[in-house]
């Protein structure tokens, strides 16, 4: 037997991912496709005499007795367990290691012990470990236990101007100016680091960068997603998570807020706006549609997204029958799909690009007059848009009106915050839909109702409410709700999450690499008032979060999946965060917070292939933004699910048509392409470059180390040094002896050019930002 | 996960059997853009040492493959809107003798129909054009599509397909990921993540749409994007008109002599920080801007249509880069032969509602002749052994008329219990057809053919077997078809 196998057996840790992944698909909690009358899931299923089976399947404590222990020995593959081959469903075909083997049959020589899931647990707060050595804080506590453990030692503190870059990229999702990072390598306070994590929490950037994750989660975007994909107008929901995330709403309300703000009391406004949150779905207008099937997708869409983001559980998997790895029923999936039968909305909505789908939310503050404008605004804009898509090349008359307009428009709806809300009307009759078949009206009538196997919801005998459902979410009973958030956070600041499938708790979900951290941060968390700032606050405090990110061949080879947070994480920066370094770094960036979304520029024809009968306005129209609203942050960049903009996608942003838990953070080329050859870049850098001739002439010496210090926060080395003076002799000579060719560079983008400017020497500096603007480093987090 | 470790794999591979660090700054001395620029410009692929480009692009997760593959790669003609199979591939005279007579209530009853056709008197219609029998096989098809009626001999007709959504949209994303939530990968990327990119300048899977034809349904990127697996899998879309990749021209003012020596000195002073940190995703880094670079220079290469002779652009009736369905064909031959894995090209415009006589005539004259020369082209080159090329929309239209008010501008609703695509080349016996409707085109009568079917026989073709091309996302390890899909093994060669 192996002898690396734990002392004693873990059911969770060490048996249940086996089950799940290897026996549940037949022997799980899905009854249809149950064989042998066994269930593995639950100890009664395991154990029990099953008719006509001689055996029970476990015998606790009896290897003898327990017919699975020959099953997985067996060797003829008619017998063996799992069936080596795969059937019809692809089932099988899952064969056990030896390791594996040998647990299981440990685990039953030591008495078979179930236990139920670790996420479904109740939260009790674990005890911090003590150690021997230094003082350390419980967060580096938990960790530094495996660490020892295992033999390993924590990587060294990171530098200083790693660890500024790094909080300033991770709370404010900005790179620190050089000013800042000069005054954290000078200052002497003992507290200089813990000043500066008050001051970026306090930033109202904290709020865009935060939101960036939220956004993902609730599958925010700018048009509708079906079909035509046409204009919505939801970011005041946008910003209302950014002022969330600003003000340190409490998690508990931030969840009230939004899955039933319009149930509250009296609502304010804010709290309506909040309520978009049931309005973020796709939704269609294809002609022909029925608005049956369409309302069942809506309401699948509504139970995956609330289960994923709130509970870290993959409810999607019981729309059609029971979930084969968890508990959920298809009953859970119709009920928790009732609690939202009761918003109110069209299947299928008219072809206004402006207002769809119905049922706006104008404040009862706003001026009827302006409201009005608003209305004469969006008319006059429809029209525009008919006269500018109608000719081969835009009017230039009507495209200039058309800006103008819009941006009044922008202004006006800015003021007033139009945007789509929940209201509640009487609720939609709710059906088991057999196979999810919504077609079939066979299926029994579901009340809104919680899943039966966590802790119940009491309701006093009334129809259970959307704010029913969030009070349950977030009452200190819910197993599940402050472990799924903390663990998200924890991966935005250590690169990989604590049970590293955020969206996935479950059974198939991973073992928790520090389970008792988890359970801390979530006890904490709690406990703190389900405060967010605080919690990022102890996380970025550790020393954890604080230490190098650079793997040394030790930890490759003991650690190589960083499991153990031996060191820090580096990865690629988001999407949007990319485009707002580089922006930042050049001075091109426009700090505004919050907005109706911008458009940057596109390649033409992007949107060719949406453009469709009838259908015309902003979700279908590609003008770039004018002035300073073109370099704003990649977060209010006009997000259109059919057509993401090329560039945020390449750097993997989703479309957002479903919620997404995980972003997948690619390397590839078209990356290489986007840094390259997009004008929003190639115009950041020759931005840069005016900024940094203007600060140090002639000087090339300066000019490179500002360079280094504003893209990296560090000097560069002899060695760059030398291939950045390299290049530029080489693009000197070159722009010198083809003055055309440099108007042309510099002609990229609507940014002004200094009046009085030696051009050649601004292209060739251009292309020295460019390198540097295209570095690892510069789109790194490290 | 194991992606990423893979990944990582294959890069420190790179790193160790590639150089010691000496020989990696010679290297990059020169440049490796260098390199490329001189052997893309000079046309003579000889001087870029295979091994230095071994080990940077993915080779897919599966080695060995689980078949011997008949295909090596696939152009997927795709026909949005839904081609009407009872006009085009699929004969029932039946709908010619009961012409104008109401729909057989047995079939009809409790059927989903689109809100256009649902509740209306539903009345026959026969088809549009006649019927006539090609080649030596004798395979029917309308006579509106003659070229197309050339390769009778190549092409397996399935007269017996049948999918689950009657709207475009979801249907699109049905069709194209096994899935109607969105958000599952397409099958093209499913094929990249599974085999790897066998082209070391351009990427595994390309998308074309066409300009032309009356726009049509609008169709949105998710119909190429990789989903849940990583991004580097998505379809990469390319235009015959204008600039060919987005962002692959180098900016204004900047040659691609001024682009190299900047993609030099970036990898330059990556390599002198990969030094310092030692993480192996800048090596990764440096890879893609050489591939990027790569591109710069053999698109436009890829794309330039000059060099083809006349008689080949006759054969497909373009003139060139022109966004044209024909164009689009003739450089999907042109990147079949550079290693393209999955080339898909779109053309919108077969929803025909209303008009549909018209319609259809301006279509097939858009679409005929450049599918059929597609083939043809492949033939004569050796090349259609192992190119499959499908033929094919989300759904075809019902053997009712949707009425109009104007007489003669009938058309024919959306229809998903029966429709037909074509099939040709790797693997595919020519010449036959397989699966058939009932007699008026309904409903399928023998050989079902599901979407998750036709995308196992896919996978099959290639060399994979549909069950064991997996991707874990969410605890679940998900597939392209699902739980579901049987090869339909009657019409592998």
């Amino acid at each position: 037997m192996a002898s690396d196998l734990p002392e004693q057996v873990q059911f969770n840790r060490d048996i249940r991912p086996i089950l799940s992944d290897k026996c549940f698909a037949c022997h799980g909690p899905d009854s249809g496709p149950r064989k042998a009358k066994l269930r593995l899931d639950i100890r009664e299923g395991a154990i029990g005499k099953r008719q006509g089976y001689k055996y029970a399947a476990i015998s606790p404590g009896s290897t003898q007795a327990s017919a699975l222990v020959g099953r997985i020995l067996e060797e003829n593959p008619k017998k063996q367990m799992p069936p080596p081959e795969k059937d019809e469903v692809g089932s099988g075909g899952k064969l056990l290691s030896k390791r594996e083997k040998s647990l299981l049959i440990r685990w039953i020589e030591q008495g078979a012990k179930w236990e139920s899931h670790w996420a479904y647990k109740p939260l009790v707060r674990p005890e911090v470990p003590s150690l021997q050595s230094v003082n350390l804080g419980p967060i580096d506590c938990f960790v530094r236990v495996k660490l020892v453990e295992a033999g390993l030692s924590p990587a060294p503190k990171a530098d200083r101007r790693t660890l500024i870059r790094r909080l300033s990229l991770d709370l404010l999702g900005l790179p620190p100016s050089y000013k800042e990072v000069q005054g954290f390598l000078k200052s002497s306070d003992p507290k200089a680091y813990e000043n500066l994590v008050d001051r970026f929490l306090a930033s109202s950037h904290f709020g865009e960068k935060m939101a960036i994750m939220w956004l993902d989660l609730v599958r925010y975007a700018d048009t509708n997603g079906y079909h035509s994909d046409v204009h919505r107008r939801i970011w005041p929901y946008r910003d209302w998570v950014i002022r969330a995330f600003n003000q340190n709403m409490p998690f508990d309300k931030f969840t009230r807020q939004q899955l039933a703000g319009d149930l509250l009391s009296s609502p304010n406004s804010d709290a309506k706006i909040a309520s978009g949150f049931n309005r973020l779905g796709q939704t269609t207008k294809e002609g022909g549609a029925q608005s049956k099937e369409y309302l069942a997708k809506y309401a699948a869409d509504r139970v995956r997204t609330v289960s994923t983001v709130w509970l870290g559980s993959t409810m999607a998997c019981a729309e059609c029958h029971d979930h084969k790895f968890d508990p959920f029923t298809m009953r859970d999936f119709y009920s928790m799909a009732s609690f939202f039968a009761d918003v109110k909305e069209k299947a299928l909505f008219l072809n206004d690009p402006f207002m769809a789908p119905a049922h706006p939310f104008p404040p009862s503050s706003a001026s009827h007059q302006k409201l009005v404008e608003v209305q004469d605004i969006e008319n006059r804009l429809r029209d525009l848009y008919w006269i500018a898509v109608g000719g081969g090349d835009r009017p230039k008359a009507e495209k200039k009106e058309i800006v103008k307009k819009q941006a009044r428009l922008d202004y006006l709806s800015d003021e007033l915050q139009v945007t789509l809300v929940t209201e509640a009307v009487e609720p939609r009759i709710v059906r088991v839909l057999p196979r999810g078949n919504w077609q079939d009206d066979s299926g029994e009538i579901v009340q809104p109702a919680v899943p039966s196997f966590l802790p119940g919801l009491q309701t006093d005998g009334h129809r259970a409410s959307r704010l029913d459902l969030a009070n349950w979410i977030t009452s200190s009973d819910n197993p599940l709700t402050a472990r799924v958030l903390v663990n998200r956070l924890w991966r935005e600041f250590l690169g990989r999450a604590i049970s590293r499938n955020t969206g996935d708790l479950g059974a198939q979900g991973e073992w928790p690499t520090h389970p008792d951290l988890l359970d801390w941060l979530a006890v904490e968390f709690m406990e703190s008032g389900w405060d967010i700032k605080s919690i990022v606050k102890s996380i970025v405090m550790s020393g954890t979060y604080r230490q190098s990110s650079i793997a040394t061949e030790e930890t490759t080879k003991s650690d190589p999946d960083n499991r153990l947070f031996t060191r820090q994480a580096r990865f690629r920066l988001r999407a949007e965060l990319v485009r707002d370094s580089v922006l930042s770094i050049s001075g091109l960036l426009h700090r505004r917070i919050g907005g109706p979304s911008f458009k940057p520029y596109q390649p033409d024809d992007y949107w060719k292939d949406i453009e469709t009968f009838g259908v015309l306005g902003p979700g279908s129209n590609w003008i770039h933004s004018s002035g300073k609203e073109q370099y704003r942050r990649g977060l209010y960049v006009y997000w259109k699910r059919s057509f993401l903009h090329p560039a945020l996608k390449a750097f993997d942003a989703p479309e957002r048509q479903e919620c997404i838990s995980e972003r997948s953070i690619s390397n590839t080329p078209l990356q290489a392409l986007v840094l390259l050859n997009d004008p929003t870049f190639v115009e950041s850098a020759r931005f840069f470059a005016q900024n940094i001739l203007a600060e140090s002439g002639s000087d090339l010496n300066m000019s490179l180390i500002r360079v280094y210090q504003r893209a990296l926060g560090r000097l560069p080395s002899e060695d760059e040094k030398k291939e950045l003076e390299y290049l530029l002799k080489a693009q000197r000579k070159r722009f010198r002896n083809d003055p055309a060719a440099a108007t042309k560079l510099l002609s990229v983008g609507q940014a002004a050019l200094p009046s009085k400017t030696d051009r050649s020497e601004l292209a060739a500096w251009t292309s020295i930002c460019r390198v540097v603007l295209n570095l690892h480093e510069t789109i790194t987090r490290s | 996960m194991e992606l990423k470790t893979k990944f990582r794999r294959q890069e420190m591979n790179k790193i160790k059997l590639e150089e010691t660090r000496r020989e990696f700054l010679v290297r990059s001395a020169q440049g490796l853009g260098t390199m490329a620029l001189a052997s893309l410009l000079s046309s003579s692929q000889q001087t870029v040492s295979a091994e230095s480009l071994e080990a940077e692009h993915w080779r897919g997760v599966l080695d060995p493959l689980h078949f011997v593959p008949r295909a090596k790669r696939i152009i997927y003609l795709y026909q949005a809107g839904g081609p009407s199979h009872v006009d085009l591939w699929d004969y029932k005279s039946s709908l010619e003798s009961s012409h104008g007579q109401k729909m057989p209530e047995s079939l009809t009853r409790g059927q989903q129909m689109t809100t256009m056709t649902s509740g209306q008197r539903l009345t026959i219609m026969k088809p549009q054009y006649p019927f006539s029998r090609f080649g030596k096989s004798g395979q029917r098809m309308s006579t509106i599509i003659p070229h197309i009626g050339q390769i009778a001999d190549d092409i397996c007709i399935i007269r017996s397909m049948h999918t689950e959504q009657i709207n475009h949209d979801p249907a699109h994303t049905f069709m194209n990921t096994g899935s109607i939530i969105t958000g599952r990968p397409s099958m093209g990327s499913w094929l990249s993540y599974g085999l790897g990119n066998q082209s070391k300048n351009l990427p595994s899977f390309v998308v074309m749409t066409s300009h032309g034809g009356g726009g049509g349904q609008p169709i949105a990127a998710r119909q190429w994007h990789s989903g849940f697996l990583p991004g580097q899998f998505q379809g990469v879309p390319f235009q015959s008109k204008g600039s060919p990749v987005h962002y692959l021209d180098q900016p204004p003012g900047v040659t691609l002599e001024d682009q190299k020596k900047i993609v030099d000195s970036i990898r330059s002073l990556n390599l002198e920080h990969y030094d310092v940190v030692s993480d192996p995703d800048i090596v990764t880094r440096i890879n893609q801007y050489e591939m990027a670079f790569r591109m710069q220079t053999s698109v436009p290469e890829l794309m330039d249509l000059s060099e083809e002779p006349q008689y080949i652009k006759d054969m497909y009736g373009t003139e060139g880069a022109d966004g044209s369905f024909a164009a689009n064909c003739l450089l999907a031959r042109r990147m079949a032969e550079r290693g393209v894995r999955f080339i898909q090209i779109y053309h919108r415009g077969w929803d025909h509602h209303g008009s549909i006589k018209k319609k259809l005539k301006q279509v097939t004259g858009l679409v005929d002749q450049a599918s059929a020369a597609l083939v043809l082209d492949l033939k004569q080159r050796g090349m259609l052994e192992d190119t499959l090329v499908i033929w094919g929309g989300e759904f075809g239209r019902t053997p009712m008329a949707q009425p109009s008010k104007k007489e003669g501008n009938e058309g024919r609703d959306h229809h998903i219990k029966c429709f037909s695509i074509w099939l040709a080349g790797g693997g595919i016996k020519g010449g036959i057809n397989y699966g058939s409707s009932d007699d008026f085109g309904y409903d399928v009568a023998s050989d079902p053919v599901h979407v998750h079917d036709l995308h196992a026989t896919i996978l099959r073709l290639m060399g994979i077997d549909h069950k064991q091309l997996t991707y874990r996302h969410q605890g679940r390890d998900f597939r392209l078809t699902d739980v579901h899909g049987k090869v339909v093994e009657k019409i592998l060669a």
